[in-house]
């Protein structure tokens, strides 16, 4: 996607366009900021000006703020960032146009980016929301359906070794509900991953079609 | 896109394997000399974008696997091109396109003594020259200390510097250097290899150095493909031919 960046990844959730980029690892720049037995990892999320209706202010909001902590805390688990230390790696993540769901779209996307930066991690990380609307659980609420809904909850997992790396529950569901909204879940990113994986291996079955 | 190929009676199979991918194998079958795979109680998971070779032999079958993309990290014993980016007292910090700086101690790349006192550091290497050197030591904890005392190392003063992917510089060189000599004999060039991923190219003229950068650059975009080495010998010739070098085949 980008050339300047070491990986670079572009996701649509419906009208939800996220694109991530990743740098690193590179040099600590505050030095005082480096750690001495692995990478810091440092994530950046931003919502463009006019990825809404009305524009929003450039400025970073306590909102962009806490989704930053939140994307790279659901990254943090996959990457072997103990394999360089005393270096950073800047994930960098740029919402186009938000139509809800954009924390969940930024994590697939930044996970993507992270591994075609060549940097080691256990299993990608993919993302998706679940929602109660009018009783009813659906899966990948967009802003409407976040807005008028009863519940949101997005989570992101590694699936390849089932586990969990970010779980947020906006709203009221019962245990039951909440059981049944996890399943339904884990069945949505099983599906992102198979096309994360697609879409990495097509980046060089691409340039292997050329050829021939 | 699988075709053998290589040396004895072996098929291999090639695919790309992703982060998360679990090869199931035991331990011993898979080679990975580039630390690809995290071995974790009984499972051995991929853990960058790389390319997997099967290889069928005998009783079983053999995994090998090679990164695809990769920042370099620096290892003792490297050979890589360097540019001087700071100076202090007595040493320079040499970028060396890792994530971490090089040092080049004064008395190392002179092989003297040195005081600061008596003479100045720049007199011998300044701010954006290059260099090639060794790594002399490293373990992650301090930055790499690079030394020139050796065979050809030292200060670069003509050719023409190229930068590629750092995990392609296998690919470059060859099995047995037989794509780096084969590159060499054909362009009238002379190559350095970094493995940091730079690239000195020592030409006679200006059209075979231009040839040797697009095959290089090539190398570096088809690298997983099989049957590189006749590829690019084609793509020479091509571009010989082309550019009136040559008139027919085969020189």
């Amino acid at each position: 996607m980008l050339k300047n960046a070491d990986g670079s990844a572009y996701v649509e959730f419906g009208n939800t366009k996220v694109i991530a980029a990743v740098y690193g690892p590179r040099e600590v720049v505050p030095r005082h900021e480096e750690l001495t037995d692995r990478a810091i990892i440092r994530c950046r999320y931003r919502m463009l000006s006019f990825s809404t209706s009305d524009r929003k202010s450039p400025a970073p909001s306590r909102r962009e703020i806490e989704l930053s902590k939140v994307i790279r805390e659901a990254l943090e688990p996959a990457i072997l960032s103990h394999y360089y230390p005393r270096t950073a790696i800047d994930v960098f993540v740029e919402v186009l146009n938000a139509d809800g769901g954009t924390r969940t779209a930024g994590i697939t996307a930044a996970a993507l980016a992270v591994a075609d930066a060549g940097i080691p991690m256990v299993d990608l990380v993919a993302a998706v929301a679940v929602g109660k609307i009018d009783g009813v659980l659906v899966l990948d609420v967009n802003e409407l359906e976040d807005m008028f809904g009863e519940a949101d909850m997005p989570l992101a997992a590694m699936p390849g070794l089932n586990k969990i790396t970010m779980l947020q529950l906006n709203g009221v569901l019962t245990p039951q509900e909440f059981k049944q909204a996890l399943t339904l879940a884990m069945k949505g990113i099983k599906q992102i991953y198979e096309l994360q994986k697609e879409a990495l291996r097509r980046t060089y079955v691409e340039i292997g079609e050329q050829i021939v | 896109m699988a075709k053998s190929e290589g040396s004895t009676q072996t098929i291999t199979k090639r695919s790309i394997a992703l982060p998360g991918d679990i090869i199931q194998a035991p331990p011993d079958n898979i080679i990975d000399v580039h630390n690809c795979v995290l071995k974790e109680k009984d499972l051995n998971i991929v853990t960058v974008v790389s390319l997997l070779d099967i290889e069928e032999v005998g009783e079983g079958s053999r995994y090998k696997l090679i990164p695809l993309k990769g920042r370099y990290i620096p290892k003792e014993g490297d050979v890589v091109v360097g540019i001087v980016k700071d100076v202090t007292l007595s040493s320079w910090i040499v970028d060396i396109n890792a994530p971490y700086d090089g040092v080049l101690n004064a008395s190392d790349y002179l092989g003297r003594p040195f005081s600061p006192t008596t003479e100045n550091i720049r007199k011998y290497l300044d701010i954006g020259d290059v260099i090639v050197a060794k790594i002399a030591q490293f373990d992650r904890t301090r930055n790499p200390v690079l030394t020139t005392q050796d065979k050809d190392l030292g200060k670069v003063v003509e050719g023409s510097l190229i930068e590629i992917e750092p995990s392609k510089v296998a690919r470059v060189i060859g099995k047995r250097h037989s794509m780096i000599s084969m590159l060499e004999e054909m362009t009238q060039c002379k190559i350095i290899v970094g493995n940091n991923g730079r690239i000195i190219l020592k030409c006679n003229d200006t059209e075979h150095e231009y040839i040797a950068v697009l095959a290089i650059k090539k190398i570096e975009r088809e690298s997983h493909m099989p049957g590189l080495t006749e590829r690019i010998r084609s793509f020479i010739i091509e571009e010989k031919i082309k550019r009136g070098l040559i008139k027919h085949e085969g020189e």
